[in-house]
């Protein structure tokens, strides 16, 4: 293999060419003057970010003797994710929960009352404080605990180093930077390790980066060259830069010494260091020396931090919160002002029944007044629900459990469903509003398949008729009947075509296999599989071998192939023109054992066709062009017959260019070049890269719901577009906006200037030119008139967000919000991360959720508002750094449209629901201050007052806020429609909050003022005896409790036996418990306030009569404007009928039948 | 394998499947019209019933401060002599059908002020005078070290006027027998209230102990004529300290259940004979009150014509939703 370093990493890493060139700055050798410098600068905690290079001491074997050796210290292999230690848990834990703005006012209404003379005690504020606090930091410990487990999966996995001789099982965490580390066949890298050796005999070894940027297929990765074979007596230092991001660059030196010799230098590359992350494959050990270590690997400098994501809901909350404590501010003023007013009328302020203290006398009148100012406080300060945030935050916790415990979301083949790891976003699930999705893995299976191929003109597509011999036949041609299939000789001759050109490898067989004869081997080979750089190369072999033509493999320069006759033919190959982005095709040069030299070329159509002839392209191009917008890749394939003189000179003329030193690239472009022409198209292939089950269906249902795709990975443009294409994100329709590499170039201008250019063009297509319905349509842009799709690519991308260029993002968004669906391709991890923080930042900051599946999606999974992790096989990174991991594309439709729906819906009557019960708790209250003398006269009991919202109300609406289906999930998925009823926040919007505040302040009105008129005459019992303060107060109470238990009745529409049980349960309860705890004289009271008040209530009639009263007329408006509201309802409820059955059916299937 | 995949799949139960078989009502107008009509009546019903009873309630109200408009007991109010007594005299057409109730009213009168409301030690008043008396009763905690016993401002305003009333038959007055027993709670009676105990009277259990201040006589000596209602179970004691819920209120200060009375005070002269000790001229007012209750208590208005105006509205409704329903609802279900 002349080319054997072939053209996958030219291929996909382009950018280390451009840094290669770059020495290190530092002089060769580490003199001591730098390692003095290098401690200082650690001393002084400047990291080392500021010294350019690193050594690195290759088994920690001294540099030389004469010179001491000192180890330089780096961080050792830990991969961390968790934030909390063993030790400073509690304080760190307390900080962050008192910096939430709730948690902090309630801690001062609890010092306020330790401090103050206040109407109730510290404990009523301080024990719900208490549990709070608690239960928070116990979910948290138990997430971070979680998390701990988790690194140290990771970071215990055994490795094996050489340490002087010996391998040693270590743990990958104590591996230091210098360790010879070995690694077998498919296991991850431990930490970056320069290939020292290899067991592959030509110093090769091949890994796959699928986890760390998404390309699944085989790389090839070198060692350094002239090593010793045993490690034991290589002596060499190592120097290369310091950790950075970028996967695709590494720039370093090796010295090794032999004994009485000049230090040998080695330049080293990226394609001498193997990652982190990254998968050994078809090798079956290699050792390594590890250079970058645990936080400093280029896959964890690919993650960002973990930042408490925090979801739309909260900051509603937060919103309504103050708000909330306005009003609280503002009736402490209202009544500690009126308090002095009405003092100041005379015999008011101390009458002489109700003496002051010598204490309260002497008090100064603004301490006073402040004092008062905060009792006020203290008294109304259940106006801001301390329960809601644990009620919250158990309805997290548990209401995700129905996401882990579904079983839609349970995949067969991996025997996992779906994982939780943040219960802090459920509700953020029915909001998003862009999805950014990888491609690779997620959206593909990133399994090639062979679909069809065109030979002449002719389709024929395999397996449709079984009649056909060979399973080969025509699905339409030309209209000439007659002729309905091309001549056998051609379709041989592209089926050779197609099993010589290419670079694929036949796995070489284990070593159990014996020998195979010849009949069997195409079986064998197909046992074996094949290996390459590029998936869809091994479809097409594949796709040949069904079709009778198999390659056997490649020896000693001669390619076999068995074809259709079960002979073997051997081709002697002659060169490989490598695949290179720009020409966009490979060819090579085989020479057969009739002794014909042949040239194969495949490629993309239009590198293919200005090399063919004009009427062979005729009968091809519709094919092509009609596979590409189904979302297949197509290959163009051609010949060309070269004669002897011909190939004498291109041999010759490639030899020369192979050796040039200066200008090898171009020159060798130049003869492909000249090569590649005159050639005659025999057909096309069609590869489909097998989408992820139903990934046209899920991306259909989301963007009915509203949201925008945009799929951002790093593969090639072709790739993904054709991805795009077949999961309908384009359409046939779809005007594609491309603002990429090739496009800048085309116009031979600056590629600034052509950027603005294209933007500005682009914007006036998409946005300027689009039809005037902005905002209101804008959501439902899937029917409008054109559709746009955008395409950047990762250059452009950086170029688009230069520093001086801030004016194209905008313009870059604006045409993206018109677009219905944008590709990215050709995205390193961090770019993905910094379009989501794009989007996630513009006008309104729409919900935005990643999905992927690889390490290199990590940094925007991160990024967006929720990141959900897909379980493929690319390794756990994703799922671990996810909130949400489900096993497949397709769960997002449920995870979205059926429980993120449902949940949002549930949090937000939950908030709306707290803080309308708490209005209405407080109102009379409040009211009753003005007939109590602005005394801070609590209305209700303490027990009452402490019970209220942990006991009385909670549970009816939490078990609201876990069970409720206002539309069952079945409907919710069938129609993505019903998702934009709660975009953008629908329910926790001001509109909603005033009518839910409007409805407490009417309630709290009617029960205060209704019992008061009431009062009137306190003679409520058949025997003319009178009633107190306190029954008056149990009478409110229990109208309130009552009304507000049964308003969250006429909201629930799903009730299960659970509903009936806690809503009619907790209004027992309330009964049960006004009994008893009026029944009994608590040796533990100072006043035994409600000693039979509740009992001696309920033998009044009056009061039986007011309470039915108020309840109902509590109830009213709310049950008309249900009624009313009906006529749009009842379309929901056609909805349920028309999916009831299936639903039916479906209960069937999961009790009775399995 | 199998084991395996059964413990990583999740069960498949109703609940884990948000599957629980629900019921889903729908508020449709085939319930909520008939059930607006239904309530509607029964409201009415109830609500006429309410007003017809309250209209046959009988009261009679007496201002007796001395001040302002109402001139009975003026002698009285500057509180110069003491004990003042006067009398309020009133005459009866028909007859006030019995049992006939005595009340007492304030007005403007703030016993549900927080620190007057909490000025009371509910331990004491269970029968311990030995323990020093709660802090909440300052300034009524201590005489000269000596615990007040009952201590508090609730107890120290007890309100002190007592009525007698006469009859007025040919010249002479006829004592109507007033009944001061079961005008407390019963529960406060026998239950929530106690004596001290000790050897001895009533009066040795009080051993040690201070009056309030502005009591003229001793717990124990509340009632000379029933040694039963005296100490902590006077029952004028047990109403008073029922605090109010509003500032004006009324209590039960008698009922009229015995001799020739028990059905009711004929009609005919009547004179009431106040002793005027309680002062209100400051702030607020005081009046007698005569008033016969039935089965929802006193004369309260409120409920009947609430109820009556709730039957309506919800009559009201039902007609509105089922002219909105005939011409949208049915006329979609059709189509």
């Amino acid at each position: 293999m002349p080319l054997r370093r072939g053209g996958t990493l030219v291929l996909h890493c382009t950018a280390p060419h451009q840094g290669s060139g770059r020495g290190l700055r530092t002089g060769d050798g580490v003199d001591i003057g730098t390692m003095i410098r290098r401690g200082l600068d650690r001393l002084l905690g400047r990291g080392e970010g500021r010294a350019d290079s690193r050594t690195v001491y290759v088994g920690h074997g001294a540099w030389s003797p004469a010179q001491p050796f000192t180890p330089p210290r780096y961080c050792d292999n830990r991969i961390v994710s968790s934030k909390y230690t063993l030790w400073n848990f509690l304080p760190k834990n307390l900080f962050e929960q008192f910096r939430r703005i709730a948690n902090f006012y309630f801690l001062i209404i609890f010092l306020v009352q330790v401090i103050v003379d206040t109407p109730t005690s510290p404990v009523t504020s301080g024990l719900p404080l208490f549990f709070v606090i608690t239960v928070t930091a116990i979910k948290q410990g138990f997430e971070d605990w979680l998390r701990h487990k988790a690194d140290n999966e990771v970071n215990k996995y055994p490795v094996t180093v050489l340490d002087g001789g010996r391998s040693t099982r270590k743990e990958s965490e104590k591996i230091r930077v210098g360790d010879v580390v070995e690694v077998l066949e498919d296991e991850t890298f431990p930490c970056d390790l320069v290939l020292l050796q290899s067991s592959r005999d030509d110093g090769t070894c091949y890994v796959t980066t699928a986890s760390l940027d998404g390309e699944s297929n085989h790389k090839t990765h070198y060692t350094v060259p002239d090593i010793e074979t045993d490690l034991l007596l290589l002596n060499a230092t190592l120097e290369c830069e310091q950790p950075q991001p970028d996967l695709y660059k590494f720039v370093g030196r090796m010295y090794i010494r032999r004994e009485g010799q000049e230090p040998a230098v080695r330049s080293l590359g990226p394609e001498n260091l193997l990652l982190k992350g990254a998968t050994l494959k078809n090798t079956s050990k290699i050792s390594g020396v590890a250079v970058y270590t645990g936080m400093e690997t280029k896959m964890a400098l690919n993650y960002q931090g973990k930042s408490q994501k925090r979801s739309v809901v909260e900051k509603s909350i937060n919103c309504f919160l103050v708000v909330y404590l306005c009003i609280l501010l503002s009736k402490a003023l209202v009544c500690t002002t009126l308090k002095y007013v009405w003092q100041r009328q005379p015999g008011q302020d101390e009458p002489w029944y109700n003496q002051k203290t010598q204490k309260e006398k002497d008090t100064d009148l603004y301490l006073k007044m402040f004092t008062d100012f905060l009792s006020f406080m203290v008294l109304f300060n259940f106006i801001i629900p301390v329960s809601m945030y644990v009620t919250v935050e158990m309805q997290k916790f548990l209401g995700s459990s129905f996401i882990t415990w579904d079983r839609d979301f349970y995949d067969p083949q991996i025997q996992e469903g779906a994982l939780v790891n943040t219960s802090d976003l459920n509700e953020e699930l029915g909001q998003v509003e862009h999805v950014f999705t990888d491609k690779t893995g997620t959206l593909t299976q990133n399994n090639m398949e062979f679909i069809e191929c065109c030979i002449d003109g002719f389709q024929y597509k395999y397996g449709n008729c079984a009649s056909e011999l060979d399973g080969f036949c025509v699905e339409d041609g030309p209209v000439n009947k007659l002729q309905r299939k091309a001549g056998r000789e051609r379709e041989e001759l592209f089926l050779r075509a197609l099993c010589l050109c290419h670079t694929v490898q036949v796995k070489e067989p284990g070593p159990g296999l014996g020998p195979v004869d010849q009949v069997d081997a195409a079986r064998a080979v197909e046992e074996r599989g094949f290996i390459a750089s590029s998936p869809d190369e091994v479809a097409l072999v594949k796709g040949a071998m069904r079709f009778g033509f198999s390659f056997l493999g490649l020896d000693c320069m001669k390619m076999k192939i068995q074809n259709r006759n079960k002979e073997i033919e051997e081709y002697d190959l002659l060169h490989v023109l490598n695949f290179d982005p720009v020409r966009r095709r490979m060819s090579v040069i085989v020479k057969s054992e009739a002794g014909e030299t042949l040239l194969f070329c495949k490629g993309a159509d239009v590198s293919i066709f200005p090399r063919v002839r004009e009427e062979e392209v005729m009968r091809i191009r519709t094919h092509v062009e009609r596979n590409a917008t189904e979302g297949y890749r197509t290959l163009c394939v051609a010949y060309k017959k070269l004669s002897t003189e011909a190939f004498a000179q291109a041999d010759a003329s490639l030899r020369e260019a192979r050796l040039a030193l200066q200008d090898r690239e171009e020159k060798l472009l130049n003869i492909y070049d000249q090569l590649e022409t005159g050639m005659n198209l025999i057909g096309a292939t069609a590869v489909e890269d097998r989408l992820q089950e139903e990934a046209t269906v899920t991306m259909e249902a989301l963007q009915n719901a509203g949201m925008k795709v945009w799929v951002l990975t790093g593969d090639k443009m072709e790739t993904a577009k054709s991805t795009c294409y077949a999961c309908r994100l384009f359409q046939r329709r779809t005007e594609l906006l491309e603002l990429t590499v090739r496009t800048l170039e085309a116009g031979g201008q600056k590629c600034e200037g052509r950027l603005h250019e294209l933007l500005l063009d682009y914007h006036r297509r998409a946005v300027q030119d689009a039809p005037p319905a902005k905002g209101g349509v804008s959501r439902s842009w899937s029917s409008a008139v054109q559709d746009y799709g955008f395409i950047i690519d990762g250059a452009t991308l950086s170029l688009l967000l230069k520093p001086p260029s801030s004016r194209y993002t905008s313009l870059f968004l604006e045409i993206c919000q018109n677009c219905a669906a944008v590709l990215c391709c050709r995205m390193a991890p961090l770019q993905k991360a910094q379009i989501v923080r794009l989007v996630k930042n513009t006008k309104g900051s729409p919900i935005t959720l990643s999905v992927g599946d690889g390490a290199n999606d990590v940094s925007m999974i991160l990024e967006a508002h929720v990141g959900i992790g897909i379980k493929g096989n690319e390794g756990r990174q994703a799922v671990r750094n996810s909130d949400y991991a489900v096993p497949k594309l397709k769960h997002l439709r449920k995870l979205l449209l059926g429980h993120g729906h449902l949940y949002y819906v549930r949090i937000a009557q939950l908030v709306q629901y707290f803080f309308y019960k708490n209005l209405c708790f407080i109102l009379p209250q409040f009211l009753y201050q003005f007939f109590c003398g602005y005394s801070q006269q609590p209305l209700y009991d303490a027990a009452y007052l402490m019970m209220y919202n942990i006991c009385f109300t909670s549970m009816p609406i939490l078990a609201y806020s876990l069970f409720e289906q206002h539309i069952c999930i079945e409907i919710l998925m069938d129609n993505a429609i019903l998702y934009r009823e709660v975009a953008r926040n629908a329910s926790l919007r001001w509109g909603p909050f005033l009518h839910w505040t409007a409805l407490g302040i009417y309630q709290g009105l009617l029960f205060f003022f209704g019992v008061h008129c009431l009062f009137r005459n306190p003679a409520l019992q058949d025997n003319g005896q009178v009633y107190g303060n306190w029954s008056f107060g149990t009478i409110v109470f229990t109208v309130m409790v009552f009304t507000v238990t049964l308003k969250l009745a006429l909201d629930t529409r799903h009730w299960t036996w659970i509903n009936h049980l806690v809503i009619w349960g907790s209004l027992a309860f309330y009964v049960f418990f006004s009994f008893f705890w009026g029944g009994i004289i608590w040796p533990f009271l100072k006043q035994q306030r409600l000693y039979f008040v509740f009992a001696n209530l309920l033998s009044s009639v009056s009061a039986w009569l007011v309470i039915i009263l108020l309840i109902l007329l509590s109830l009213l408006p709310e049950v008309l404007l249900v009624v009313l509201r009906k006529p749009r309802a009842s379309h929901i409820q056609q909805l349920k009928m028309r999916s009831s059955a299936r639903k039916h059916r479906d209960f069937l299937s999961n009790t009775g039948v399995i | 394998m199998k084991s395996q995949q059964a413990a990583n799949r999740p069960d498949n139960t109703a609940f884990t499947q948000q599957r629980l078989p629900a019921w889903q009502p729908m508020l449709s107008a085939h319930f909520v019209i008939p059930g607006f009509l239904l309530i509607g009546m029964a409201f009415i019903g109830i609500g006429v019933a309410l007003y017809i009873t309250s209209q046959n309630i009988q009261v009679l109200e007496k201002d007796y401060t001395g001040t302002g408009q109402y001139t009975a007991c003026s002698e009285c109010a500057d509180m110069q002599t003491i004990p003042c007594i006067c009398n309020v005299t009133f005459s009866l057409t028909t007859l006030f059908t019995g049992p006939v109730f005595l009340y007492y009213g304030l007005s403007n009168y703030y016993q549900n002020y927080r620190k007057y409301q909490v000025s009371r030690d509910d331990v004491q008043l269970w029968g311990d005078v030995t323990k020093s008396p709660a802090d909440a009763c300052a300034p009524y905690q201590y005489i000269d070290n000596k615990p007040i016993a009952p201590c508090g401002s609730i107890a120290n305003s007890m309100f002190n006027d007592t009525f007698s009333l006469y009859q007025i038959i040919n010249g002479t007055m006829k004592l109507v027998p007033l009944d001061g027993k079961g005008i407390a709670w019963w529960t406060d009676y026998n239950i929530k209230f106690r004596n001290p105990s000790a050897q001895g009277s009533l009066q040795d259990a009080f051993n040690g102990t201070m009056k309030p201040v502005n009591w003229s006589k001793p717990a124990y000596e509340l009632n000379p004529s029933d040694m039963n209602d005296n100490g902590f179970l006077n029952q004028d004691f047990l109403v008073w300290m029922r605090t109010a819920a509003l500032p004006d209120f009324q209590k039960l200060y008698r009922r009229i259940t015995s001799g020739d009375y028990a059905l009711g005070l004929p009609p005919g002269d009547y004179v009431l004979q106040i002793e005027y000790n309680y002062a209100v001229k400051d702030f607020g007012r005081k009046k007698v009150v005569f008033s016969n209750v039935t089965w929802m208590g006193g004369k309260n208005e409120f409920l009947g014509v609430a109820y009556i105006v709730v039957g309506s509205l919800c009559l009201v409704m039902s007609v509105v939703m089922l002219v909105v329903y005939a011409k949208y609802k049915f006329a979609d279900e059709n189509a």
